[in-house]
């Protein structure tokens, strides 16, 4: 079953493109179109009681087997994280990324935090004197893989299709053929989300979570989980702060209060105001 | 919309586990879902029906446990309830904590036929 829509199909629509190779590739051979149905559509497919499920919680301990029945019936005692396999994966890639000393940041916002604007900035600037790679992920186009090859370095754009965030196993496959050289930075641009992403480890070694001064400063609040699963908080945008009644202070109290580890950048990827301490981070975090 | 990778992971796995002992299908399926997991259980129950039509999980049962949240200060080592998971220690308010329940994401048991 197609895990995007819960459609028939075995297939789904995660796309790899490499950036610069003009190959394009698909994860699943062929794609499909779920435009035909809508939500809507599928609805009267699925007579489904909600209402049945939680009655029977009641009746949980009722149900207490010890032992085996005669009629063949087993009882596995399982007691296993259901994302293990993403677990999995992400203890594989960040012993990858250890290994050959490769900084590897997944970066977490909100669509139009400036992400890809900050990474550009970051790379033109550093890319004389550091190597750099880059993951892309969004729904659909190359657009900011396109705008990352533009500046010579290595970029592969995973498309999610309907999917809300990168997995451990997307990192995997786009590490295949990326193919990162030792002591060098890893930038995976997640999908723009707030709220997804934040479950999925792709074995990155430091979780960056980017906010802009034009977002409300209770954002860590209503997002707790990408601000408390984020070692750094980068705010971006700070040259726009003399025309919004935003409150600094504010956002970073917000956030402390939900992760008190965090650290913070204040920079414009615009102005380049700030950016040097970022710099620094990265050159720091790549010396052996 | 991440209930769907979650609910996708959990039939892999049951299917797994069936196939593992040539059995035929998962009869009662046990979860443990936190409060403070991150799932949504409106969507789990919403894309549930979907990922399970055609595999062993077609007639489960399904049971899934809760746990509220519980986290335990760092600072004076209160062990006190939390509705989000940026609640302050209400004895030093001290924002550190260790957080002891509520995140779970796990498949207790199943019962295969």
């Amino acid at each position: 079953m197609c895990t995007t829509c819960g459609c028939s199909s075995d297939e789904n629509e995660i796309r790899f493109t490499k950036i610069g190779d003009k190959q394009l590739h698909s994860h699943s051979g062929h794609y499909h179109y779920h435009d035909q149905h809508s939500h809507e559509d599928h609805h009267h497919e699925h007579h489904y009681d909600h209402d049945h499920d939680h009655d029977d919680h009641d009746h949980h301990h009722s149900n207490d087997h010890s032992h085996s029945h005669s009629h063949e019936i087993n009882i596995v005692q399982l007691e296993k994280d259901i994302l293990y396999k993403n677990q999995l994966r992400a203890e594989r890639n960040r012993g990858f990324f250890e290994a050959l000393n490769i900084f590897s940041v997944n970066l977490v916002s909100s669509p139009g935090s400036g992400k890809t604007s900050l990474l550009e900035r970051t790379i033109a600037d550093l890319k004389d004197k550091m190597a750099f790679s880059v993951i892309e992920g969004d729904q659909q186009t190359t657009n900011d893989a396109d705008r990352i090859h533009k500046l010579n370095v290595p970029v592969i754009q995973i498309n999610t299709g309907k999917g809300c965030h990168l997995d451990s196993e997307m990192i995997s496959r786009a590490v295949k053929e990326l193919k990162p050289v030792a002591d060098s930075i890893l930038m995976i641009e997640n999908v723009g989300n707030l709220v997804c992403p934040a479950m999925f480890d792709l074995g990155e070694l430091k979780r960056i979570v980017i906010i802009s001064v034009t977002e409300g400063e209770d954002k860590p609040l209503k997002y707790p989980d990408m601000f408390s699963g984020s070692q750094i908080c980068i705010i971006n945008k700070i040259d726009l702060l003399p025309y919004l009644k935003f409150d600094l202070q504010k956002l970073k109290e917000y956030a402390k209060k939900v992760n008190p580890h965090l650290t913070f950048f204040e920079v414009s990827a615009t102005s380049g105001e700030g950016l040097q301490a970022w710099y620094d981070y990265l050159a720091n975090s790549i010396k052996q | 919309m991440h209930e769907l990778s979650v609910v996708t992971s959990i039939v892999k796995i049951v299917q797994q586990e069936v196939n593992k002992i040539n059995g035929k299908k998962a009869l009662e399926l046990y979860l443990e879902i936190g409060k403070l997991a991150g799932v949504e259980m409106d969507s789990f129950y919403f894309v549930w029906p979907q990922c399970i039509e055609g595999s062993v999980l077609s007639d489960t049962k399904l049971f899934i446990e809760e746990p509220v949240g519980k986290a335990r200060c760092a600072e004076c080592e209160t062990e006190f309830h939390i509705d989000k998971s940026f609640d302050s220690c209400p004895n030093c308010d001290s924002p550190f904590k260790e957080i002891i329940a509520g995140k779970e994401l796990k498949i207790k048991k199943i019962i295969i036929n």
